[in-house]
């Protein structure tokens, strides 16, 4: 039986947030294709809806892209009002790819 | 199968690498098969805040950097037969206009010909409050937010009338980002504008270039994990697009960064919602069959895309002045920093409720929690790891009335002398929001209208004010 380990996403995916008024969107692409199905049975759009519940996320939509072997995460209300509303030094939310990275995922060793 | 058109995009955002455009059109004369040049400069607030400049100065309101960009490539782009696009007139296309033409005529090249599109600004022309909202900052009460600015996204249809009309040099305000791309192409090859699947190609093309160096290297690069060459030099990115519709990305020579299957990826989904629409005004773009290949080095070919008709109405963004903003930040170093940091967090906290000011406040600990954080701080709260060594307090408060928001900010200054031991670097400002809403518009509500004339015959140039 394979064995598998704890890693941080960051050690196996990248990532890139991008946004639209107070909506967030953040690709995951792992490096290894063939690491899609792993990723796609853990990285759920609860988990990631959780990731942002305290900046009141209200709804998290998962796009899956098999053929090019990524995901596309649709986070709403997470921005605190967009760019223009927010308090945030970051009110684009460019920076968040990094946090939907430091997830851990069960990978084989 | 026909040779490849050549686009290049030379900047992604206004405040772009500006020397970025040199290695991009070096390559496209080197290589010497027809191709274009675009500049993407607007983000959704860049109209708004140009449009505050032009209330200020008439002749002002368009892309700040904009000679400089096109100083050192326009002779060469003029010479080659390379049109350069672009939504750098922001808020005065018509200024913008004049600016290329006077600096045609300083380097010598009256016959250059300026192709100028408006239409965009839409502020006066429709009533806002009768349309569809599409997207929303937070609070606004649009009945008493007094507006700055109302732009439609337009496409591609009048950049390639300009094209068609022998402009050298489209200068345009609000555009859908794909339109710079998409026009050249339809102009080149002759694309119809109900053919869904070429255009879809071009939006697709379009899509990925213009963030500049977001698809060479830019915003990915992240050492030791996906290394980049020279991130100092990143090339910009150049696509090759056939009269069939194949796409390649690659880049400028001689430069850094790099395209790969990786960079290709994350710039495709940027800022992408439902991948099976993509919405721009020319065409919706689906990408959910979309296949990507290394064809070499720097260079990723994309196929599968498929193209559906063209939505009936535009986005148009409304600019309103909205609040204060305030900002101050002071710095704590050495032993026991995190706890005085986390002091002088709550002080300016309640400071500002002791005197009753009317804002809405916020405090970060950078360091320890900051853009992840939310505004009641529930990150650097709860933190639990280890003593950094050295932490900035931020506070930043916003309000309807300036002096009370700037009121608020000035309490980090006070901390110089009021706050913890060893409180120093204090830093403060206030500035004023823009606050911005999407509307939907029946696109036949939007006429463009568009003027070709060479920089000789453009009025307010050198020439007429000698004359």
């Amino acid at each position: 039986m394979t064995k598998m380990a704890e890693v941080p996403l960051h050690a196996v995916a990248h990532s890139r947030a991008g946004d639209k008024g107070n909506r967030l969107n953040l690709s995951l692409i792992p490096y290894d294709p063939a690491h899609w199905p792993l990723l796609a049975e853990q990285v759920t759009e609860q988990r990631v809806l959780e990731l942002f519940r305290h900046r009141g996320a209200t709804r998290c939509t998962r796009y899956d892209l098999p053929l090019i072997h990524a995901f596309n995460f649709v986070v709403d209300d997470v921005l605190e009002g967009g760019v223009n509303g927010s308090l945030n030094l970051d009110g684009h939310g460019k920076t968040h790819s990094f946090r939907l990275l430091s997830l851990t995922v069960r990978m084989p060793r | 199968m026909t040779a490849p058109f050549l686009v290049g995009n030379g900047g992604g955002f206004s405040g772009d690498r500006v020397d970025a455009p040199i290695p991009v059109v070096r390559t496209l004369v080197r290589r010497g098969l027809p191709s274009a040049l675009f500049f993407e400069c607007l983000g959704e607030r860049t109209v708004a805040l140009a449009q505050l400049e032009r209330r200020r100065d008439p002749e002002a309101g368009y892309e700040p950097m904009l000679e400089r960009l096109l100083e050192p490539i326009l002779a060469d782009c003029f010479t080659h037969r390379i049109p350069i696009l672009g939504n750098f007139g922001a808020a005065n296309p018509p200024a913008a206009a004049r600016l290329v033409a006077r600096l045609a005529m300083r380097l010598g090249l009256p016959e250059l010909r300026i192709g100028l599109v408006i239409g965009d600004d839409v502020m006066g022309s429709i009533a806002l409050d009768q349309l569809p909202v599409h997207e929303a900052d937070g609070s606004i009460d649009t009945r008493s937010a007094r507006l700055v600015a109302a732009n439609a996204y337009i496409g591609a249809q009048p950049l390639a009338q300009a094209l068609a009309e022998g402009a050298d040099v489209v200068v345009a305000g609000r555009t859908s980002d794909p339109a710079l791309a998409i026009a050249p192409l339809v102009h080149h090859f002759g694309w119809r504008w109900d053919d869904w699947q070429r255009l879809a190609v071009g939006a697709a093309c379009g899509h990925l270039l213009e963030c500049g160096s977001q698809v060479t290297g830019g915003v990915f690069w992240d050492p030791g994990f996906k290394d980049i060459p020279d991130p100092a030099n990143i090339g910009f990115p150049i696509a090759e697009v056939t009269e069939e519709g194949g796409l390649v990305i690659t880049k400028a020579e001689d430069t850094g960064g790099l395209v790969d299957l990786r960079t290709v990826k994350e710039q495709l989904l940027y800022e992408l919602h439902d991948p099976a629409r993509y919405i721009t005004p020319d065409v919706v773009l689906d990408i959910t069959a979309c296949g990507l290949e290394q064809a070499g080095k720097d260079r990723v070919s994309v196929h599968g895309l498929r193209g559906h008709p063209a939505p009936e109405t535009l986005k148009v963004t409304a600019s309103f002045e909205g609040s204060w903003l305030g900002e101050g930040e002071v710095s704590v170093a050495g032993p026991n920093a995190l706890a005085r940091a986390r002091a002088t967090a709550d002080v300016l906290l309640e400071r500002l409720r002791r005197r009753g000011l009317p804002v809405r406040a916020r405090v970060d600990l950078i360091g320890v929690a900051s853009v992840h954080d939310s505004d009641d701080g529930a990150l650097w709260r709860g933190y639990q790891g280890p003593e950094p060594p050295e932490l900035r307090i931020r506070l930043a408060a916003e309000g309807t009335e300036r002096d009370a928001v700037d009121q608020a900010a000035r309490e980090v200054l006070a901390l110089l002398c009021c706050g913890t031991a060893g409180t120093g670097g204090a830093r403060w400002r206030l500035t004023p929001r823009i606050l911005t809403r999407s509307y939907l518009v029946l696109r036949e509500r939007v006429p463009t209208a568009v003027a070709v004339r060479s920089a000789r015959d453009m009025p307010g140039t050198a020439q007429e004010r000698v004359a």
